[in-house]
């Protein structure tokens, strides 16, 4: 017998579940979860390097995951700070989903962190839709690409809660369009906070590192227009049982390898390498930190406009 | 490109209700997709396709139904036609800080036609030279 059945449900609920229990799992042992999307090559390990240093300096406690397609090259440029780093292979996945993130947290995050930095798959399109758990979601463009790309990744910009201008060192010598980039950003996501850094010259530097701690604060983040609350359709996302990230049981630092295999899953193998400084070496995990250190520090000023 | 991994969620998804239904074939799944929700229809379909093989779904028809966006100001009477590239700033006002997007960002599975019932293997047309 033929029949039609009503089923109503998101096609995302999974990872929106998967991603809301770790927000959750996350928040309450007071870690930070932020996502950076760019396209490839837009300066996101170039900055990520500068603002992990900076957070070791300021005994905040940082860790970094960065997945990619292949190589390790950037969880070797990112471990050079001295903080836990840990690199995924998606081996072809473009994005990173809740649950693939969860597992790779699981027995690595160490029990303290403050700030979890994952430098998604660089991509401007299929990260944007997946929720990884995140307080806070950055996307960054260099001067370089262009003042409309917020018009042609209209949901990554859209979804974005800061965006990060990198590269402003080579902004005069490309005719970067600063009033125009502004405005198509303005367009997609009224409201956003838009900032100018240069990883090469230090513009900036600090303001990635203060808005993530601010957003663990829980202090005035940015709700874009498109990720607000739709009413109009009236139905919740269906409860969806069985999240597949488990528990998170940090044990502190990992030293050495650290292969994990995702072939259970899905979506395709994946694997990951602790890029956790060698045992001896200085990692500067400052335990027993004064939480308030940070705030002895100046606070960075928001960039000046270029001219 | 993410339309493998929607295509896979989607049919997790019905590969569940059909289970749960006692379904031995579904023959489409109808879903609705967002202007907004950046999921391209045709790559979704041709990932669909993939995706069932071998399941449940094998050969099922993807029929997919788009939503417009549209946006309303809290401020001004009206709603507005948000566009691609979208347009969230009041067209009226132009500001947005009491903008609201009433559509285009769905992604969901609204229903599910298959066929259940007593019926064992999946029934076929006969094929004459078999009779
Ligand atoms: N001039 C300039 N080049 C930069 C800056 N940041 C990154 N780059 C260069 O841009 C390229 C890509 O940077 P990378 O950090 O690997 O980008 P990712 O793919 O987004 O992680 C590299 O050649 C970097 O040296 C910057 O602030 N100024
Ligand atoms: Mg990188």
């Amino acid at each position: 017998m033929c029949r039609v059945v009503d089923l109503r449900q998101a096609v995302l609920a999974k990872n929106d579940g998967a991603a809301q229990a770790l927000r959750d799992e996350l928040t309450a042992r007071g870690t930070t979860v932020v996502n950076l999307l760019s396209s490839p090559g837009s300066g996101k390990t170039a900055l990520l390097e500068r603002e992990l240093l900076l957070a070791r300096e300021r005994s905040v406690a940082v860790a970094a995951l960065t997945a990619d397609l292949a190589t390790e090259n950037d969880a070797v440029r990112l471990a050079r700070s001295g903080v836990p780093v840990k690199q995924v292979l998606t081996d072809g996945l473009c994005h990173l989903e809740a649950g693939m993130l969860g597992r790779h947290l699981d027995g690595w995050l160490p029990e303290d962190t403050r700030l979890l930095f994952v430098e998604n798959v660089g991509n401007l399109v299929c990260p944007a839709g997946y929720d990884l758990g995140e307080s806070l979601r950055v996307v960054l463009a260099s001067v370089t690409e262009g003042e409309d790309k917020p018009l042609k990744y209209p949901t990554a910009f859209g979804l974005a809660q800061l965006v990060v201008v990198t590269k402003t060192d080579i902004a005069q010598a490309v005719e970067f369009d600063e009033a125009a980039f502004r405005a198509n950003v303005e367009r997609v996501n009224p409201g956003v906070e838009i900032v100018m850094t240069s990883a090469r010259k230090g513009e900036g530097l600090g303001l990635l590192l203060d808005r993530s701690l601010a957003a663990g604060a829980g202090t005035g983040t940015h709700t874009p227009v498109m990720a607000r609350r739709q009413q109009a359709t009236g139905h919740d996302h269906a409860p969806v049982h069985g999240h597949d990230h488990g528990h998170l049981h940090g044990h502190g630092h990992g030293h050495g390898a650290d292969h994990e295999s995702d072939h259970h899953h899905h979506h395709g193998p994946g694997h990951a390498h602790d890029h956790t400084p060698a045992p001896g070496a200085d990692h500067g995990h400052d335990h027993g930190h004064d939480h308030d250190r940070d705030h002895e520090h100046p606070q960075v000023q928001p960039a000046a406009q270029t001219r | 490109m993410h339309e493998m991994s929607i295509a896979m969620a989607v049919v997790g998804q019905v590969e569940e209700a059909a289970r749960a239904g006692g379904a031995h074939a579904v023959t489409s799944v109808r879903l609705q997709v967002g202007e907004l929700a950046g999921v391209v229809p045709d790559a979704l379909a041709f990932c669909f396709e993939l995706a069932c093989a071998g399941t449940v779904l094998d050969g099922a028809e993807l029929i997919t139904e788009s939503v417009a966006a549209r946006a309303r100001c809290g401020t001004c009477p009206g709603t507005w036609a948000v566009g691609m590239p979208p347009e969230l700033c009041c067209p009226g006002c132009g500001r947005a800080t009491d903008v609201e997007l009433l559509s285009g960002r769905e992604l969901e599975i609204l229903s599910v036609r298959w066929e259940d019932g007593p019926a064992g293997p999946r029934t076929r047309e006969p094929i004459p030279e078999e009779a």
